[in-house]
């Protein structure tokens, strides 16, 4: 449904033209995104993880075009994202839900304004009555009362401020949907409440998911594909449960051990120490070489392409020689 | 005898539209050397748990009743300045966000040894070499070099050791961790959670962590308190508490955190929210949310009582 080929994307974190030339600095950009390619299948969801920096928040936007890529393309229903979005009625069927429920909706309208905006520009409704019909539709879907409509988003908690905000992405009947950590700013109790919802809303209505998320076990709870991402790279994509059983790149085994785990209550363990370094300059050859166990010379050289292992596509030195401890 | 006794402690926010009690008769000890995890969802009390023991609750909050006991002395009813000596030495704490606790002006040299110097009667020498040894004990590589350095010079997980240096440089015998990992990437959360127990270990120094991450507290913690709306709905050995939790709340907790594990098809959910400090429900907070509510929760407020493997503020366990 959603592929993207090569994909890159690139800010320009250069200082202001007059101090550049008088310094002589040369012009700076940072490569958030690099030569990604993904494909998200309809009905499935595709989850992106990874730390902080690494990208995956300008993907999701790549994957919507509120971004467009510096290079490569996107593709939605086969055609390119900027003529899809050109055309209201492929436009309509892409939607996004954001991280934050307190910013993403407008303070000063009423839940039911911030659903029907829209169907009023998509058309989708036919008169007033149609629309208060369809606003009081989608908020029963989302687990809300219709009369909540007439509140304003100050009056709801947290995670139903997320609720409003799907019944929202909802509204324009799409199929595809980005969601860009839609969790992480609830708890879990009502984290649970909205992953399960999403679930039940994408059998309902075969929604496809591009699920962006830090969180591992939220993205195994969700998803059927998984794409690890580092440092503006997918370093890992393949069927979730191919990943999680054996994970081939050493950052996703990283990112697998780190995670604190219920069932391992009062493990004591060894973390891989580093950070992920400053995507202005990143490391040349792999760009988790500096924190890799498994590293060696032509790490320190050579990027890795991708290769198949399985279902998997790895692109990591390591695991394509199969070397297993440096 | 434990090192921290707090015993029935309340704490109140008068607001004009009446008093919101925030804290209501909360209970617990922690043993020298001991973590002891809170968990719970936001607005639960945790880390005004912790404020009221350090003596640094925002006004107009106030404790208004039960009592916090350190070693057999009262920080309820201390007077402000002797409570600013025993913030820092004796009681460190550690906040959420690395960024805003460090002083951006000073060098990470100059805070450290100025709390040293405040705490413990050194020679500048002596602070900083004390100051230097600190750094080298969190992990900061190249420690003598990096120690004129300025906050802005360290990455997110670097400072939050700077900070873990910082309360631990009296040797207090008790550290208050408020959310320490909350802003890390989980990688660097692996590295600050092995560092934080080696150094209690080490040090005999007992932890209070306030997360609202299980999972933390999973790896960490000796025993644990679950929180809600105020209260403490359970506390004990963090394994009963995860495997045989005995509180509803508890339960409903445990199942909606996914796993890496093994997949369910759907997550537990409790429905529902907590309730807001203006409506607490009679009776037991939970009772609106709880599946196996029955007529005395809804009048009748439950106390900590022996369930199985742990205490819990629950009327299932009242023949127990």
């Amino acid at each position: 449904m959603l592929e993207a080929i090569e994909v890159s994307h690139r800010f320009d974190v250069s200082k202001p033209a007059l101090q550049r030339l008088l310094s002589g600095e040369p012009r700076l950009f940072l490569r958030a995104v690099d030569e990604v390619s993904f494909a998200v299948a309809r009905g499935t969801t595709l989850s992106l993880v990874g730390e902080s920096g690494c990208g995956k928040s300008t993907l999701a936007r790549l994957a919507v075009g509120l971004y467009a890529p510096s290079a490569g393309e996107i593709r939605f229903e086969g055609q390119p994202l900027s003529a899809a979005r050109a055309q209201p009625a492929l436009r309509r069927r892409m939607n996004m839900i954001f991280q934050d429920p307190y910013a993403s909706l407008n303070p000063r309208w009423r839940v039911s304004d911030i659903i029907a905006e829209p169907i009023r520009s998509f058309g989708l409704a036919q008169g007033a009555a149609a629309l208060a019909e369809r606003v009081a539709e989608l908020l029963t879907l989302v687990g809300l009362d219709p009369t909540d409509g007439g509140k304003y988003p100050h009056e709801f908690s947290g995670g139903q401020r997320q609720r409003i905000s799907i019944a929202r992405a909802l509204s324009s009947e799409p199929e595809f949907l980005v969601c860009d950590e839609p969790t992480s700013a609830l708890d879990v109790s009502v984290q649970a409440q909205i992953l399960n919802l999403m679930r039940d809303l994408q059998t309902r209505l075969g929604l496809t998911y591009l699920f962006i998320s830090h969180n591992l076990a939220v993205v195994r709870h969700m998803s059927e594909r998984l794409g690890v991402m580092y440092l503006g790279r997918i370093v890992e994509i393949g069927p979730a449960e191919a990943i999680f059983a054996a994970p081939l790149h050493p950052y996703t085994r990283l990112l697998l051990d780190a995670i604190p785990d219920l069932e391992q209550i009062g493990r004591s363990r060894t973390p891989v120490g580093g950070e992920v370094p400053s995507p202005i300059a990143p490391p040349p050859g792999c760009p988790f070489h500096p924190r890799c166990p498994l590293a060696n010379a032509r790490c320190r050289v050579e990027k890795p392409v991708h290769t198949r292992v399985g279902d998997v596509m790895v692109a990591c030195h390591a695991a394509e020689e199969g070397r297993s401890s440096a | 005898m434990p090192l921290l006794q707090v015993q029935d402690l309340t704490v109140e926010f008068p607001t004009r539209r009446g008093t919101l009690r925030a804290l209501d008769k909360v209970s617990f000890a922690i043993e020298p050397g001991e973590i002891l995890g809170v968990v719970g969802e936001s607005g639960a009390g945790k880390s005004l748990t912790g404020a009221a023991i350090i003596g640094l609750l925002e006004p107009p909050g106030r404790i208004a009743g039960g009592s916090i006991t350190l070693e057999n002395e009262r920080l309820d009813t201390m007077p402000p300045d002797r409570m600013r000596r025993i913030r820092g030495r004796r009681i460190g704490t550690i906040f959420q966000d690395p960024l805003t606790t460090l002083d951006p002006l000073y060098s990470i040299g100059r805070q450290l040894t100025e709390t040293i110097q405040t705490h413990l009667p050194l020679s500048d020498s002596d602070a900083r070499k004390r100051a230097i040894h600190w750094l080298e004990e969190v992990g900061i590589p190249a420690a003598p070099q990096r120690i004129d350095a300025y906050p802005h010079e360290f990455s997110g997980g670097m400072r939050q050791r700077v900070v873990i240096a910082l309360a631990l440089c009296a040797e207090p015998r008790l550290v208050i961790a408020d959310e320490p990992t909350t802003a890390l990437d989980v990688s660097v959360q692996a590295q600050i959670i092995t560092l934080l127990k080696r150094l209690s270990r080490e040090h005999g120094t007992a932890v209070m962590l306030v997360t609202h991450d299980m999972g933390v507290i999973a790896e960490t913690a000796d025993r644990v308190a679950v929180m809600y709306a105020g209260r403490i709905a359970e506390i004990g050995p963090v394994a009963s508490v995860i495997k045989h939790p005995a509180h509803p709340y508890a339960e409903g907790l445990m199942g909606s955190i996914p796993s890496l594990e093994h997949r369910v098809a759907r997550l537990r959910q409790i429905d529902g929210s907590m309730p807001r400090l203006t409506a607490i429900p009679a009776g037991c907070a939970f009772n609106p949310r709880c599946l196996k509510v029955m007529p005395r929760c809804r009048t009748e407020r439950p106390e900590l009582m022996p369930a199985s493997e742990t205490r819990a503020a629950c009327w299932l366990h009242a023949d127990a």
